[in-house]
C-alpha cells in the first residue's frame, strides 16, 4: 500500500510543480538555517570532557571582600581566579582526589641544533595531578610525580607539535629541552590535545582559542626560576612590591584552580572545607568578612564564565524561529494542496477507502516533501557551514563541522517537522464529505 | 469596499486565514528583533575609534630569546630610530596596545587610593610624547607629555605615574563640574596629576560588556619593556601600502632577535577595525540573511495560498463579473482581503515582537526594542502582503464573466 501512496504522492506533486517546489524550498531553507546555527551552537556548547565533567570542580574564594563588589554586572560572585596565598594553601591542604593550581607561561624554547632560532611557546605551570585530572592523552611517557613537584624538579611535558619541531617526532622521553635557558628533562609527550573550550583555564583563554599549550612544567619549579605569569592578572590594589615576587605576595589574582571530586558527598565536604578555610582566614584577621565561596562543577563554571557567546544562542533562537515560520508556511500550502483535491478524496472515500487510508496517503505525501526538503537542506547546510567561517570569528567558526550525526538530524528534523505541518491539512482532507464532492460534479 | 462580504468569505477559510495571519505575526516578531540587532551591530561598526584611522600602521613585534628590560629598552630605542628614518614614515611610537586591538590592561581609577572599594575602570595605554601626534588625537585641555617625563615599566613593576592624560569622557565622568586638568586621581597608591585631556579615544575592546566605559582611556608616560612591543606608525599620506610592504624587512635587517608574525604581524588600522568588529558584522549578516529568507518565504506562502483561493473561486468570481462587478472590484476584493488578514497578523505580531524582545533582554542583555522597528516591520509586512497578493489578484480580475456558466 505504501508503494501505491508514494506513487500517488509523486503524481500529485508533479501536477503542481510550482507549489511543490515552493514547499521543498521552504523546508530546505528553514532546516538549513537552523542546522547551520545549531552546528555552531553545538560546537561551542559542547562538553570538552564529557566522561568526567561532572567530577571536575572550580573553587572560588572571596578574598577581595564585599567592598570589591558593586560594579555593573556584578552578581556577588567571588573573583574567578586565585591569588598565590590561597592557591598554595589549598594545594598544601590537598583535600580533593586530584587538584592543581595552574598559571599561564610563555617561555622560549631553544632547539638543540645550532643555528636554529629560539621559539616562543605557550604553556602552563601545573602540579602533577593535573594530568590524571584532565585525562591528558600521552603519546610517550607520562606526567611527573608528586616528589618531582616537591623537589621542584626540572621536568617537562611537551606537546606532540613541539616534539615534532624539536625531536622530529621521535620518542623524546629522557631527552633534554632548553626552556628559558635552563635544561628540563622531558618526561612525557602528549598526543594532539586541544580541548575546546580550554576547560582547565577559562579565565585566561576565554574558553575558545586557536593557540595550543606546548609545554607543561611543575608549578613550584616555575615559581622558583621566576618564570612569570603571562595570563591575565587582576589586582584590586597595587602590589606593595614590584616584580614577580611582589605579585606572589599581593592579593592580585592570576592562578586558575581545578579539583576532581568523585561524589556529591565529596563535593559537599570540599565546599565545607573551603568555608572552613575562609573562616580561619577571618579569625586570623586576613579576611574581615564572612565566607563567600563557590564550588561549581565544570558545566556551571563554563556557564558562569559565559563561555558560550550569547550571539550564538541568539542566532540559534532566531533560526529556530525561521524554521517555525517555514512550518506554518508549509502547513498553509499543504492545506491548499490537499483541499484542492477534495474531488479525488471524495471519490476514494465513496468507493470504500477508510479515513485512515486518506491519512496515510497524505502523510506520505507530506513526508516526501519533507524528505526532498531535507535533502536540499542538507546541501544548503553544507554550503552554510563553509559560509560561517566567512561570517563568524575564526576561533568559533572553525569548530563547526558536518558529521553523520548532523546529517541524520537534518533529515529527521525536515521529515518530522513537515509531517507535523501536514497533520492538520491531512485531518481536514480526511473530513471531506464524499457525498458533497460527488454531488457538485 | 465592503468589508462584510470579505469577512463572511474568510469564515469559510478559517484555517488558511489563520495560518497566513500566524505566519505574518511570527515573521514580524522575528524580523523586528533581527532588524534591531542588525542596526545595533552596524551602529557599533560605525562608532569612531577617536584616532585618525587613515595612514596608520601597526606592527606587533615579539622579542625572541627573553631579553631583559635593559636589552628591550635599547632595542626598542634603536627600532624607533630605524622606523623614524624609514622613507614615508611621519611619526611612530611604541606601546602596549591601541584602540580596537582587543588586548590590553585595565586599571581602577578613582578619587582615593583605596582600590578595594569599587572603582571605575579605565583602559591603560603606555605611550611617549609622540603618541598624540601619531594617533591624531586632539588635545582639548592641558598639555602633552614631555620627553623627560617618559619612564620605563617592566613586567610586574610598579606603575605609579606622576602625570597622566585622560579622555574627555573619563574627565567628564570623574569631574562633572570642573576642568580635570591639574586634578589628582588615583590609579595606584600614589596620586597622579591629570596634565592633559584628549577628545575621543576608544578602549581596546568592543565587547558589549565593556560598552559602558568604552571611552574611558588613560595614557601613561611609560615605555613598556616586556616580551612584545606594538609599534604604531603614521605614514605620509598615500604611503601606507609602501611602508607596510617594507617595514618588516627593515626591522629584521636592523635586528634579527624578533618575531613578526607573517600572518598578522603588520596590519593597517582598517585591518584592525575589520577584525575587531568581525563578530558584529557576522551577526548582522546572519540576521540579515535570516530575515530575507523569512520574508521571501512568507511572501511566497501568501502567493501560493491566494493562488489556491483564486482557483477555488473562479466560478464565484465569474458570477460577480456577470452581475456587473468590474475587474477593479475583483482586484480590490483580494487586496482588501489580504490587508485584513495582514492587519490581524501584524497586531498579534507586534505584541509578539515586544514580548520576544523583553525575553531576549532578560536572557541576553539585549537593549529595549525601539518602537520604530515595530512600525517599520509592520510597514514591510503589509507592503509585502499586498505585493505578494498582486499577481494572483490580477489573475482573478482577468477571470471572464462567462466562467459563471461553466460547471466546474
Amino acid at each position: 500500500m505504501l508503494g501505491y501512496y508514494i506513487d500517488l504522492a509523486i503524481r500529485s506533486l508533479k501536477r503542481s510543480p510550482g507549489l511543490t517546489l515552493l514547499m521543498i524550498l521552504t523546508v530546505g531553507f528553514g532546516v538549513a538555517a537552523s542546522m547551520v546555527t545549531y552546528s555552531v551552537f553545538r560546537a561551542v556548547s559542547g562538553d570538552p570532557i564529557p566522561w568526567k565533567s561532572a567530577q571536575l570542580y572550580v573553587p572560588q574564594i572571596e578574598m577581595w571582600g564585599p567592598k570589591g563588589h558593586g560594579g555593573p554586572g556584578d552578581n556577588g560572585d567571588p573573583p574567578d581566579a586565585m591569588d598565590y596565598t590561597d592557591a598554595i594553601a589549598l594545594m598544601r591542604d590537598h583535600r580533593a582526589r586530584y587538584q592543581s593550581a595552574m598559571y599561564m607561561i610563555t617561555p622560549s624554547v631553544v632547539p638543540a641544533e645550532a643555528g636554529k632560532h629560539p621559539i616562543n611557546v605557550e604553556g602552563h605551570a601545573v602540579f602533577n595531578e593535573f594530568f590524571p585530572m584532565t585525562d591528558a592523552p600521552f603519546k610517550y611517557g607520562s606526567g611527573w610525580s608528586a616528589s618531582d613537584d616537591d623537589q621542584r624538579a626540572a621536568v617537562a611535558v611537551i606537546s606532540e607539535k613541539l616534539n615534532q619541531k624539536l625531536f622530529g617526532g621521535a620518542n623524546s622521553v629522557g631527552k633534554v629541552v632548553d626552556i628559558d635557558g635552563k635544561d628540563y628533562r622531558v618526561v612525557g609527550v602528549l598526543n594532539k590535545w586541544e580541548p575546546q573550550p580550554r576547560f582547565y583555564d577559562v579565565s585566561n583563554t576565554g574558553g575558545f582559542t586557536t593557540n595550543a599549550d606546548d609545554v607543561f612544567i611543575p608549578f613550584m619549579r616555575a615559581i622558583d626560576v621566576d618564570m612569570s605569569n603571562d595570563g591575565n592578572t587582576n589586582c584590586a590594589e597595587t602590589p606593595a612590591q614590584s616584580g614577580f615576587k611582589g605579585l606572589q605576595l599581593s592579593s592580585c589574582i592570576w592562578i586558575s584552580y581545578m579539583v576532581q571530586l568523585d561524589s556529591a558527598a565529596q563535593a559537599k565536604a570540599y565546599k565545607d572545607y573551603l568555608d572552613g578555610y575562609a573562616r580561619e582566614q577571618q579569625r586570623s584577621g586576613r579576611f574581615s568578612w564572612p565566607p563567600n565561596n563557590r564550588l561549581r562543577d565544570l558545566h556551571a563554571w563554563l556557564d558562569a564564565e559565559h563561555v558560550v557567546p550569547s550571539d550564538t544562542e541568539v542566532s540559534l533562537l532566531v533560526a529556530i524561529g525561521l524554521l517555525l515560520v517555514c512550518l506554518v508556511n508549509t502547513a498553509g500550502l499543504l492545506l491548499a494542496k490537499f483541499l484542492r483535491r477534495s474531488n479525488e478524496i471524495g471519490v476514494r472515500r465513496a468507493i470504500g477507502a477508510p479515513r485512515s487510508a486518506i491519512y496515510a496517503q497524505f502523510l506520505v505525501e507530506a513526508g516526501i516533501v519533507g524528505l526532498s526538503g531535507g535533502v536540499l537542506g542538507l546541501l544548503l547546510t553544507g554550503v552554510g557551514i563553509h559560509g560561517v567561517s566567512w561570517v563568524l570569528p575564526k576561533d568559533i567558526a572553525n569548530l563547526a563541522h558536518l558529521d553523520v550525526q548532523l546529517l541524520l538530524l537534518t533529515l529527521i528534523v525536515a521529515v518530522v517537522s513537515t509531517m507535523l505541518a501536514g497533520i492538520y491539512p491531512t485531518y481536514r482532507a480526511s473530513r471531506v464529505q464524499p457525498a458533497w464532492q460527488l454531488k457538485s460534479n | 469596499m465592503q468589508i462584510r462580504p470579505i469577512l463572511a468569505t474568510l469564515r469559510y477559510h478559517k484555517a488558511g486565514t489563520l495560518l497566513i495571519a500566524l505566519q505574518i505575526a511570527l515573521t514580524l516578531a522575528i524580523v523586528c528583533n533581527a532588524l534591531f540587532i542588525i542596526h545595533q551591530r552596524l551602529g557599533q561598526l560605525s562608532r569612531p575609534s577617536g584616532v585618525d584611522e587613515s595612514d596608520l600602521l601597526l606592527v606587533h613585534n615579539q622579542w625572541a630569546g627573553k631579553p631583559d628590560a635593559d636589552e628591550v629598552a635599547s632595542m626598542m630605542a634603536s627600532d624607533l630610530a630605524t622606523l623614524r628614518n624609514l622613507p614615508g614614515v611621519a611619526n611612530v611610537y611604541a606601546t602596549n596596545t591601541y584602540p580596537l586591538s582587543g588586548e590590553g590592561t585595565v586599571f581602577g581609577i578613582g578619587h582615593s587610593p583605596d582600590k578595594k572599594t569599587y572603582t571605575d575602570s579605565t583602559a591603560i595605554y603606555f605611550v611617549d610624547d609622540n603618541a598624540l601626534a601619531t594617533l591624531g588625537l586632539r588635545l582639548i585641555a592641558g598639555r602633552n607629555f614631555r620627553p623627560d617625563e617618559i619612564g620605563a615599566s617592566s613586567k610586574h613593576s610598579k606603575i605609579e605615574p606622576d602625570e597622566i592624560i585622560i579622555t574627555q569622557a573619563l574627565a567628564h565622568h570623574l569631574f562633572p563640574d570642573a576642568s580635570a586638568v591639574g586634578k589628582a586621581v588615583y590609579l595606584s597608591r600614589k596620586p597622579s596629576i591629570i596634565i592633559g585631556v584628549v577628545g575621543r579615544m576608544r578602549t581596546p575592546w568592543v565587547d558589549s560588556s565593556m560598552a559602558k566605559w568604552d571611552e574611558y582611556s588613560t595614557l601613561l608616560p611609560y615605555r613598556r619593556l616586556e616580551g612584545y612591543t606594538e609599534y604604531v606608525i603614521r605614514t605620509q599620506p598615500g604611503q601606507l601600502d609602501d611602508v607596510a610592504r617594507r617595514v618588516k624587512a627593515t626591522l629584521y635587517a636592523a635586528n634579527r632577535m624578533r618575531v613578526i608574525s607573517p600572518k598578522n604581524g603588520v596590519r593597517t588600522f582598517a585591518d584592525v577595525g575589520a577584525q575587531a568588529y568581525n563578530s558584529d558584522r557576522g551577526m548582522a549578516i546572519l540576521m540579515g540573511a535570516i530575515s530575507l529568507i523569512m520574508l521571501t518565504i512568507t511572501g511566497a506562502g501568501i502567493v501560493g495560498l491566494t493562488s489556491f483561493w483564486v482557483g477555488q473561486r473562479r466560478k464565484q468570481i465569474g458570477v460577480r463579473r456577470a452581475l456587473g462587478a468590474t475587474q477593479r472590484d475583483i482586484l480590490s476584493y483580494f487586496l482588501t482581503e489580504n490587508l485584513l488578514i495582514g492587519v490581524a497578523g501584524v497586531i498579534v505580531g507586534g505584541v509578539l515582537a515586544i514580548g520576544l524582545n523583553l525575553w531576549l533582554m532578560n536572557q541576553f542583555e539585549m537593549e529595549k526594542l525601539a518602537m520604530g522597528y515595530v512600525v517599520a516591520g509592520v510597514a514591510i509586512l503589509l507592503v509585502l502582503g499586498q505585493g505578494a497578493v498582486l499577481a494572483p489578484a490580477l489573475r482573478a480580475s482577468k477571470v471572464p464573466p462567462v466562467e459563471a456558466t461553466r460547471s466546474v
